[in-house]
């Protein structure tokens, strides 16, 4: 019986080394992106078009701008993927990014319930609809959860003179959770919500929400990319990572953001430098 | 307490017998023997030495304490006062592998009929199954050697028990009421191979309150009552003329109270 | 509810269809929260036993901890993997963020307290029926324990099959070291999360009736090797 046990041990961990050796490619990195490029598909057609060019796996870890920054700040990543600029500006400040280069926008949009209560179908100007809608005291869902959309809900609200935190609760509900969630949150209880265009092209229960604000250069929405930098993180892919970054930024790359389309629709506007 | 000069014993005024007491493994001696449980005296204040050949059997009606001076000279469980020694060494480990125990239940480990004499083997750390199905035949089971143990008949069990029992060649089995619950014919069987093992040498304790039984195994016999312990004599004197109110009727089948 | 129907049919065409990516995820999802539950069975039963069979002092302490940790929420047990799988941690060396083999750690941690508890009573019945045998036999804790684990087999497979399902249902934990990465660490319930994100809520109520047929599969398997052990009174 100890003997069997014995096997059983050597079994087990022999199992579990053989699984970890699937992640051990060399030729792999791990970018730390936020939710919206990966629920909008957009890696399923960029990935597999590079891996093709270069040999190397990107494996993508999608959460929140916050979180991403977070577990790129413990090394847990070779790239950073993100939509908060001034976050990533005090991320390459701090000396975790070697640089910040811009990648590629869209923008947000405030998609709310076809009968629209506050009466903001139309508009083009943010804080406006925002206010309008705080002042009728619609449902407003709001992510809550410190990613990059969260940021800039945040910013824009600053610019009003409604304080959504004096509404926590009531008519202001953050879900703290992703885009995704807080959109099904949102369809669920009529309330307006704040979200990337590109996620909301792609997200497939809209039940009868549609745009209802939108075109604002506030609502502009910048995405950057980041390689972490080496001199902090020994672990980090420099050579894959370097090379994934270059890749995203050439004339190639951004061929191909520009070519991503669900339902005719572009959902990403390359801008390399 | 009363003691028959023909039996060596140990008992008021009588000082025990020293190479009786020493050197031979199968001669169990106690002295100030007594348990009590949550403060209830079960046992109390025994001293013998016992014959260290034949079938012993100890007798007595229910609550005697015949089962809990089994356990107590096995060292299942612990004395509340007084000692145990087997040849004059105390109770030890080592003591214990050289004797069996086999209960009223018997135990039967949830596999093969093989398995459950393979088992106490490898304990031993003996794997050998030419000896495993020698000890199956021996008990009458070798054609049910590969089927689940816990389907046999309860006399099937008890035989299991016996040939796991026999399985280390033990110096001395320790039988707590293992045909109580028998049919006759296994009784007879389950006799039959008591009696075979004593005759190769082993020392036998059989706890019964079958008189028959002792009629037809024992060699001498302990008789208690009410945890104390009332006649040790050889078994024809005590059963045609005990010494003792208690064991005249416990004998008549009249029960004492 | 529109979206039931749609799931089913989903499903369905999914399974029938053979589908590689749902392959790769179930097959990916099977191999974490079996090799989990194997591990927490080789952790959890002998620390279950040994409980099962001493008395000491804090014992109960043990058990009441034990039984605690049986309700630890998915999410806190990844967090503390990830604060020491992740590069910043004790064991960032061993680069085991975002694989399978964390997944598994993680599960196992979850399990094992579950395996413990649910063999503890389990054993402690089976060695009420044997201890006098076992002491006759003046057998060492570790030839008990052997004992104890290999009669208690089938009855065993249950508490094995309560880990299992518990791991192969949680997201929680796998969500966080896994990363919910495609092709390397998605399993069932990040893609039913994913999917759920996405809105397309049909599929991932597809995905969940995959994932519940599994279960069953797995809860079938089981059940009938019990049957075949009760039948052998083996059980």
């Amino acid at each position: 019986m100890a003997s069997r046990i014995r096997l059983g041990v050597t079994a087990a961990i022999a199992l579990a080394l053989g699984v970890a050796s699937v992640a051990a490619q060399d030729q792999s990195i791990i970018v730390q992106s936020t939710t919206s490029t990966a629920n909008s598909g957009l890696y399923d057609d960029l990935l597999p078009i590079f891996t093709d060019e270069t040999g190397i796996q990107v494996n993508v870890v999608a959460v929140g701008t916050g979180q991403a920054i977070k577990n790129a700040r413990n090394c847990d990543g070779d790239v950073l993927l993100v939509h908060a600029k001034p976050a990533e500006e005090t991320f390459i400040a701090d000396g975790m990014g070697v640089e910040r280069f811009d990648l590629m926008y869209n923008d947000f949009v405030i998609v709310g319930p076809l009968e629209d209560p506050a009466g903001v179908r139309g508009m083009t100007d943010a804080q406006g609809g925002l206010e309008k809608i705080a002042g009728a005291g619609a449902m407003f869902a709001s992510r809550g959860d410190d990613s990059g959309t969260h940021k800039k809900e945040m910013s824009l609200w600053g610019d009003t003179d409604v304080d959504p935190a004096s509404g926590s609760g009531e008519w202001y509900r953050e879900t703290g959770s992703g885009m995704g969630a807080t959109l099904n949150a949102a369809v669920g209880m009529d309330a307006y919500a704040m979200t990337d265009r590109a996620t909301w092209i792609s997200f497939g229960n809209k039940d009868d929400f549609e745009i209802l604000v939108e075109g604002d250069e506030d609502l502009f929405n910048q995405y950057g990319i980041i390689l972490v930098n080496p001199e902090q993180c020994e672990n980090v892919n420099v050579e894959a990572g370097q090379s994934f970054v270059d890749w995203m930024l050439s004339d190639t790359g951004q061929a191909a953001i520009s070519a991503y389309e669900v339902e005719g629709q572009k959902l990403f506007f390359p801008n390399a430098k | 307490m009363h003691m028959r000069d023909a039996v060596n014993g140990i008992g008021g005024a009588r000082a025990p017998e020293p190479d009786r007491a020493t050197g031979d493994c199968r001669a169990a001696t106690f002295r100030g023997l007594g348990l009590s449980i949550d403060g209830t005296p079960l046992v109390r204040d025994l001293n013998l030495t016992l014959d260290p050949t034949g079938i012993t059997m100890i007798m007595g009606p229910n609550g005697a304490g015949k089962s809990l001076l089994l356990k107590l000279l096995h060292g299942l469980i612990a004395p509340s006062s007084g000692e145990v020694s087997w040849g004059g060494q105390p109770l030890s480990n080592e003591l214990r592998r050289a004797q069996s125990m086999v209960f009223q239940k018997p135990v039967v480990l949830r596999r093969s009929v093989a398995a459950n004499v393979d088992f106490v083997l490898k304990a031993r750390g003996i794997r050998d199954a030419s000896r495993r199905d020698a000890l199956l035949a021996h008990v009458d089971l070798l054609e049910h050697a590969h089927q689940p143990a816990r389907l046999l008949s309860g006399g099937e069990q008890q035989r299991l028990a016996l040939a796991r029992a026999l399985a280390t060649e033990p110096k001395v089995m320790l039988m707590d009421e293992p045909t109580a619950s028998l049919d006759p014919a296994s009784v007879l069987k389950i006799e039959e191979i008591v009696q075979d093992a004593q005759r190769r040498g082993t020392k036998i304790l059989f706890v019964t309150h079958d008189l028959g039984q002792a009629e037809r195994l024992a060699d001498d016999i302990v008789f208690m009552h009410k945890g104390r312990l009332h006649e040790y004599g050889a078994a024809e004197l005590f059963l045609s003329r005990p010494e003792t109110e208690e064991a005249r009727n416990f004998l008549q089948g009249r029960i004492v109270v | 509810m529109q979206d039931l129907g749609e799931a089913f049919r989903l499903a369905l065409s999914l399974v029938l269809s053979g589908d590689a990516d749902l392959v790769e995820i179930v097959s990916l999802s099977l191999r974490v929260s079996l090799t989990a539950t194997g591990a927490a069975c080789l952790i959890g039963l002998p620390l279950g036993a040994l409980v099962a069979i001493t008395r000491f002092r804090g014992r109960n302490a043990v058990l009441i901890l034990v039984n605690a940790l049986m309700g630890l929420p998915p999410v806190v047990v990844g967090l503390i993997v990830y604060l020491h799988l992740s590069r910043a941690g004790p064991l960032g060396f061993l680069g085991l963020l975002y694989t399978p083999t964390a997944m598994i750690i993680a599960q196992t941690i979850l399990i094992t307290p579950i395996i413990m508890a649910l063999s503890r009573q389990v054993l402690e019945d089976l060695h009420a029926e044997y201890a006098e045998q076992f002491r006759s036999l003046v057998l060492s804790r570790r030839q008990q324990v052997a004992a104890l684990i290999w009669d208690a087999r089938f009855s065993l497979l249950t508490v094995g099959l309560a880990g299992f399902g518990r791991a192969v249902a949680e997201v929680g934990a796998v969500m966080i070291v896994g990363g919910n990465i495609d092709h390397l660490t998605r399993v069932m319930t990040t893609a039913i999360a994913l999917e759920t994100s996405r809105g397309d809520l049909a599929l991932a109520l597809g995905l969940g009736l995959v994932l519940m047929v599994i279960a069953l599969g797995v809860n079938a398997m089981v059940q009938s090797l019990r049957m075949t052990a009760v039948r052998h009174a083996y059980a």
